[in-house]
């Protein structure tokens, strides 16, 4: 069975081709990273699978299923979370109220039961809450439960923002550049997150990353990109080591 | 040149002229709003007043204080933009950085404001501003063309050309992209943000005034002129909400399709036309016949 | 200062927060089912205000929570308001019938007009309901049959299951029971996943969608809500008016709806209520003043001699009693509260209330706008 497979995909913007026939497969349970130069194009194969963008051409593969024409709220159904290179929280929500969104996904209830507040909603409501604390204690984020995101510094946020997405439960983790905009201290804890979701949550990873550290900590496989096409696939040591890889990054 | 009258095509032309005039109004006004919204992304629901007050005070020089026209349509068009310019640097430069709706409802609640003032200032009836083309009619291939609306077709017209060279070829319009795209990197390349507003407030505020003049010998001034402001963003969305040309374009679009639903449709239709034209167009093709869409980058 | 010391997740959930604030919202009720016996000539107002309060949660509710703001219910007020005459009166039907199928259909309009709204952002869904209220309007005037066009209709009292319900007193708490029921309603929904999702869109659609919210079922169901509350106001306001019109229903209204939602405080019940309080009893207080004020200044300044007093009450009169003032003085208070009371009046309350608690280490900083820049919204 294909996890998660990505097949021919390419995106054009108005006659630049962002992303140019990029292929690859995530088996399950590891972590694999997408790197390269800016503009080489990682965040925007992020976009492609969570469906913000429409591919020009290619195919997207979840758990055998083609999902390359499925709208954007469907992807979270199937299993795929992301978080956002530029943090997308609720900013005037606490994180309580930001991390029960995530379990959006798993509502059954319906809108006639909500009005009335049935018993059903009750139950169901208190269970979405039991999940969200065993997100918040895996992520230490009891201090700041009440708290409002705007009043939270950048690094609290960025661990709420992938609390959200753990919240949903999800298969597949999409992390876009989990470490940017963290100190080294704020790197590892990241790193260690990491590394639990995969062993304790047995959750597969996709990762964007710039911070070589990080990417040799955790990563399982690694593909670098570089002006939107593949140049190198293998582990973190292969792939650093790689001649074109390193032509891409230092020039020359 | 026969010198014969032919009625029929003096009806039509005739028409077709009032739609062009009142096109070009609704133009104007939309224009107004382009400017303002490019620059600061606000809505300026006030637009409409701020043309009737651009009306009365040409009134009250011309009729109270027995100017010239002339002199009192340059009187008027600059105190009305230096007003937009006062109320840019007092009220609206406080609340730079809220919400888009919080600045939509500052904008409605100034215009209630305008009215009040124009009614407690003026009285509430119904005035008529004597213009040296009011009533003046010259004769071309037998057809009569009023003055009044060649006026505001030449002034429009005029007025644009003018305003679009202003913005190609001075630094003010690069001036004004950056500073509504993102404030705090204007400022930090050295763009006097605050000092480019006020004088888009005073342009835009300059040019609702022209338009409310001009309209003045056509329909009435009465307080409640502004609510041709409405009709105007019809005008305005149509045109893509990005463009001098487009706003014009969009105006005289709306006068056309008016003049043709008040003479092929059932009654009543002519009033919600351009309310409809908006809906269709904000339902199909939100951005006009010449804007662009963005899309945010995550 | 009070601490609410939680032990379940159930008291998260409760409406009230502790047995103290419960207590306080019960005794605000059994005020408010006295009213009528402590200020009988006051009643008629006392219904526009929960009546305003339905509406202003409505638009809460669409604008507040959702982000989605709407410059056109007045429109849906007047299309619950026809209907429900219609149904009751024309088509003879029960009045709890009529009411719900005034309701429904109100709804049913709110579908037509979010549905197109999904494609729209920000402003632009601002400037179509706008467009759609105008309509309406004019629909309202030609549409004779049911609306009797510009000779406007008669409403006759409300009769419901044969008790016919003439007294002022009697419409009072049937507007209370309506009041009090849709905020029960508001209150349920904002707890639970449907309410979440409507903030969400609100903050960000972007991260809503990746999180599973289709923003298409969500914003239509937003819309279908709010304007089925407003439908259903607009059926008490009928009767509350005696005679409708469609001069009644104007951008005017839509506007000071606006106004209750931004004067109460957006994104909070309270603030609905305090700002249906302030623009429903407006009117009163400025005809009061009316009559007042010129004595005031009169008296004022009869301290410079009795003739300068009668001179300046004389003028400060002619000035109060103007027909233009009621729209500018709603203007203004617009005009003030966006720029000195951002949070409205909800968010004053706050603030004092935590000035009381915090006190003397209250700092004024502690709600100071932090300096923001305009960020482009076009690039959504």
């Amino acid at each position: 069975m294909t996890f998660f497979a990505v097949d021919a995909l390419s995106m054009e913007f108005g006659g630049i081709r962002a992303v140019d026939c990029v292929s690859f497969t995530v088996e399950p349970g590891e972590v694999f990273t997408i790197i390269g130069p800016n503009g080489a194009g990682k965040t925007t194969i992020f976009n492609l699978v969570s469906r913000i963008y429409d591919p020009t051409d290619g195919r997207l593969i979840f758990l055998d299923e083609d999902i390359t024409r499925l709208p954007p709220h469907k992807i979270a159904e199937r299993g795929i979370a992301r978080t956002f290179q530029n943090i997308e929280l609720f900013e005037h929500a606490t994180v309580l109220q930001n991390l029960l969104l995530g379990r959006h996904v798993h509502k059954r209830t319906l809108f006639i039961e909500e009005l009335l507040f049935l018993p059903k909603v009750r139950r169901l409501e208190l269970k979405h809450r039991e999940a969200v604390e065993r997100v918040i204690d895996f992520l230490d984020l009891q201090p700041h439960r009440d708290s409002l995101i705007v009043n939270l510094p950048y690094g609290v946020r960025k661990v709420v923002e992938l609390a959200r997405a753990l919240s949903t439960e999800p298969k597949l983790l999409l992390l876009d550049e989990p470490s940017s905009g963290l100190n080294v201290e704020e790197t590892d804890d990241m790193a260690f997150w990491i590394q639990d979701i995969k062993e304790l949550l047995g959750i597969t990873v996709l990762m964007v990353e710039h911070d070589m550290r990080l990417v040799s900590a955790v990563s399982d496989r690694v593909l670098a990109l570089d002006y939107g096409r593949p140049i190198a696939v293998g582990t973190a040591g292969e792939v650093q080591a790689d001649p074109e890889v390193i032509r891409a990054y230092l020039g020359g | 040149m026969d010198g014969r009258r032919r009625p029929v095509l003096d009806i039509i032309v005739q028409l077709t002229l009032n739609a062009l005039a009142v096109g070009c109004i609704y133009g104007l006004v939309a224009l107004g709003f382009v400017l303002i919204y490019k620059a600061t992304e606000l809505v300026n629901f006030a637009q409409g007043d701020l043309m009737m007050l651009g009306a009365f005070t040409c009134y009250m020089f011309v009729v109270w204080y027995g100017i010239g026209y002339w002199p009192a349509f340059a009187l008027a068009v600059a105190i009305i933009g230096l007003f937009g310019a006062a109320l840019d640097w007092l009220i609206l430069r406080r609340v730079i950085g809220q919400p888009q709706f919080a600045l939509v409802m500052l904008t409605i609640g100034l215009g209630a404001i305008f009215r009040s003032l124009a009614s407690m200032t003026w009285g509430s009836e119904i005035y008529t501003l004597p213009t040296p083309f009011s009533a003046h009619q010259t004769m071309v291939g037998g057809v009569s063309v009023s003055h009044e609306y060649l006026s505001i077709i030449l002034g429009t017209v005029i007025l644009c050309a003018v305003l679009y060279a202003f913005f190609t070829h001075t630094r003010l319009g690069v001036a004004m992209q950056a500073a509504s795209q993102n404030q705090l990197a204007a400022y930090y390349m050295g763009i006097p943000v605050k000092r480019v507003f006020s004088l888009i407030w005073a342009i835009s505020a300059g040019v609702a005034a022209i338009a409310g003049v001009l309209l003045a010998p056509v329909s009435l001034i009465d307080i409640n002129l502004g609510f041709i402001g409405l009709k105007a963003f019809a005008a305005a969305v149509l045109g893509g909400f990005g463009s001098i040309p487009g706003a014009l374009a969009g105006g005289v679009t709306i006068g056309m399709i008016e003049l043709f639903s008040g003479a092929y449709l059932p009654q009543g239709f002519k009033d919600v036309a351009a309310y409809v034209v908006l809906l269709i167009v904000l339902v199909v093709r939100p951005q006009g016949m010449f804007g662009t869409v963005g899309r945010k980058r995550v | 200062m009070r601490f609410v010391f939680k032990t379940t997740y159930q008291q998260d959930l409760a409406l009230f927060r502790d047995k103290f604030q419960r207590d306080w919202y019960l005794a605000l009720m059994a005020c408010l089912l006295v009213l009528p016996m402590l200020l009988p000539e006051y009643l008629v107002d006392f219904s526009l205000v929960l009546i305003f309060g339905l509406c202003a949660l409505s638009l809460m509710v669409l604008a507040g929570f959702t982000g989605l703001v709407s410059l056109g219910h007045a429109a849906f007020l007047g299309i619950g308001a026809y209907a429900h005459v219609y149904f009751s009166q024309d088509l003879g039907l029960p009045w709890i019938l009529s009411v719900a199928l005034a309701t429904g259909l109100t709804a049913a309009v709110g579908v037509l007009v979010g549905t197109p709204a999904l494609r729209m952002t920000g402003i632009y869904l601002t400037i179509a309901t706008l467009a759609f209220a105008l309509i309406i309007q004019e629909v309202f005037n030609r549409w004779d049959a049911v609306t009797g066009g510009l000779r406007g209709k008669a409403v006759e009292k409300p009769v419901i299951f044969g008790v016919a319900l003439h007294s002022d007193a009697a419409f009072y708490f049937l507007c209370l029971a309506f009041l009090v029921g849709g905020l029960w309603i508001t209150r349920n929904v904002l707890r639970a996943p449907t309410g979440r999702a409507w903030v969400a869109i609100r903050d960000s659609e972007i991260a809503a969608e990746s999180m599973g919210v289709n923003l298409a079922v969500y914003k239509t169901m937003a819309f279908a809500c709010s304007a089925a509350m407003t439908g259903t106001a607009g059926a008490l306001f009928a009767h509350q008016v005696g005679f409708l019109a469609p001069d009644i229903f104007t951008v005017l209204l839509s506007i000071q709806f606006l106004l209750m939602v931004v004067v109460g405080g957006l994104g909070s019940l309270h603030g609905a209520i305090y700002g249906a309080i302030c623009v429903a009893l407006l009117p009163v207080l400025i005809s009061e003043a009316r009559d007042r004020v010129p004595d005031w200044f009169g008296q004022l300044f009869g301290v410079f001699g009795k003739s300068a007093g009668l001179a300046v009450a004389a003028a400060v009169d002619r000035f109060v009693k103007q027909p233009g003032l009621e729209p500018g003085i709603f203007g203004l208070i617009l005009v003030l509260f966006i720029l000195f009371e951002p949070q409205g009046i909800y968010g004053r309350w706050v603030k004092v209330k935590l000035y009381f608690s915090l006190f003397p280490l209250y700092k004024r900083a502690t709600f100071a706008r932090q300096k923001s820049y305009m960020k482009s919204e076009r690039l959504r």
